[in-house]
């Protein structure tokens, strides 16, 4: 994990968001433990105020959950939240910027289509 | 009110006025940045707060009680300064039985176990340490006493990248244990834009802005493109910077982001908080909003 006060983004979205993505691929698995505040404020050098906020956002979409006197867990079906969520983001979040971008490059929907088939052929991507 | 509140506070020297009817409230609780150009007037207040100067007008309070010549707050606060007021020729491990004696807050194990995590012989006298390491011993006495308020005058000054990093863990750490206020004056602005929660700027022994961090960054930003499409979106805006170069021009703006007009060629970016201090002094402090 690391933040970058360079950009836009907010210090304690950014630790969400890195938060959010450990969970996701699996390195803090379901209904373990993940790093305290404390360590997070240690490790990155931000304030524990700031750690605590961001985490308070995967508390509030119940990604994470306190267990009193423990400390904060994964919770169970965190990944498959975490997965509808960015599905619903991925039209935004990547379709309009691409369709952006290849409009001011004049690029026709047939270019960007056949563009995209290029890739599911090339890759591992498969549907 | 657990607070530190500074109410109308001047200070003259001969001609110069170093402070100017400064009013500002440290809460307890908070890690704040203290900052201002070199001779903006942040050390002459540290050593009011601290009791070391004294103010021609106005007062200090801590947590409630006027702070000026009182026994009372001695055990809530302590200042660690830039200056050594230290004697020279008394070794570590002696000056840290004094401070014992002087604060009973003093935490003797704790800047035992600093002191060897920070490779400093306690055995040495104050005149045989590097500047560096006056500075780690300093420190160490400032982070081993438990008073609620504890004032950092330039903390880092002379220390390397390691033990930079080594004084903004502890002092996260320590934060994270016993929550107290510190308020570090420093020039080091980026290094220390994550820790601190909230910044008070003094330009010209004015207090020009106090904020949380986090809205000093949301508020401040640049904006770059050619000339006359910067100076259009800049109009009833609050610049606080412009450059140039050649055709392009970036304005650094302090306000409301709005969004850009459909195929503008301009592009917002992030203002880091080093940017935002040098525009805003560099212009002389006016903030308006």
């Amino acid at each position: 994990m690391n933040v970058n006060s360079n950009i836009e983004k907010p210090i304690f979205i950014q630790i969400a968001e890195q938060l959010e993505d450990k969970i996701f691929t699996g390195v803090f698995p379901e209904e373990t433990q993940v790093p305290s505040t404390n360590e997070i404020s240690a490790l990155l050098s931000v304030n524990p105020h700031t750690v605590l906020k961001g985490m308070n956002i995967l508390v509030d979409e119940e990604i994470i959950y306190k267990k009193r006197g423990l400390g904060m867990f994964v919770a169970e079906g965190a990944v498959e939240k975490i997965r509808r969520k960015r599905q619903s983001r991925f039209y935004e979040q990547y379709i309009a910027a691409l369709l952006e971008e290849a409009t001011k490059l004049q690029m026709s929907k047939e270019d960007v289509i056949s563009l995209i088939e290029r890739g599911y052929r090339n890759g591992s991507h498969s549907d | 009110m657990e607070a530190i509140q500074i109410k109308g506070v001047t200070k003259r020297y001969k001609d110069v006025l170093a402070l100017d009817n400064v009013s500002l409230t440290f809460e307890f609780g908070k890690i704040y940045g203290f900052l201002g150009r070199n001779g903006a007037g942040k050390s002459t207040l540290i050593n009011i707060i601290a009791n070391r100067v004294f103010a021609d007008g106005g007062e200090v309070l801590i947590d409630g009680i006027p702070a000026n010549e009182n026994m009372a707050v001695h055990d809530k606060i302590f200042c660690m300064s830039e200056a050594d007021l230290y004697d020279r020729d008394l070794k570590v491990i002696e000056h840290y039985k004094w401070t014992k004696r002087f604060y009973s807050d003093f935490d003797m194990n704790k800047a035992l176990a600093l002191s060897e995590k920070y490779d400093l012989d306690v055995n040495k006298r104050f005149r045989a340490l590097s500047k560096g390491y006056q500075s780690i011993f300093k420190l160490i006495i400032a982070l081993s006493l438990t008073v609620p308020y504890v004032i950092f005058d330039e903390p880092v000054l002379g220390l390397d990248a390691n033990h930079r990093e080594l004084f903004y863990s502890l002092l996260l750490k320590e934060f994270e244990e016993g929550e107290r206020t510190f308020i570090i004056a420093t020039h080091l602005i980026e290094e220390l834009s994550n820790i601190i929660e909230e910044v008070v700027l003094i330009d010209k022994g004015k207090v020009v802005l106090q904020e949380s961090v986090e809205n000093l960054l949301e508020k401040g930003y640049s904006i770059s493109g050619s000339a006359a499409e910067v100076e259009n979106y800049c109009a009833g805006r609050n610049v606080i910077g412009i450059e140039e170069l050649g055709g392009l021009k970036i304005a650094y703006i302090m306000g409301e982001k709005t969004a850009l007009p459909k195929d503008s060629s301009l592009q917002i970016s992030a203002m880091n908080l080093q940017k935002l201090f040098v525009k805003i002094t560099e212009k002389g402090g006016e903030e308006n909003e």
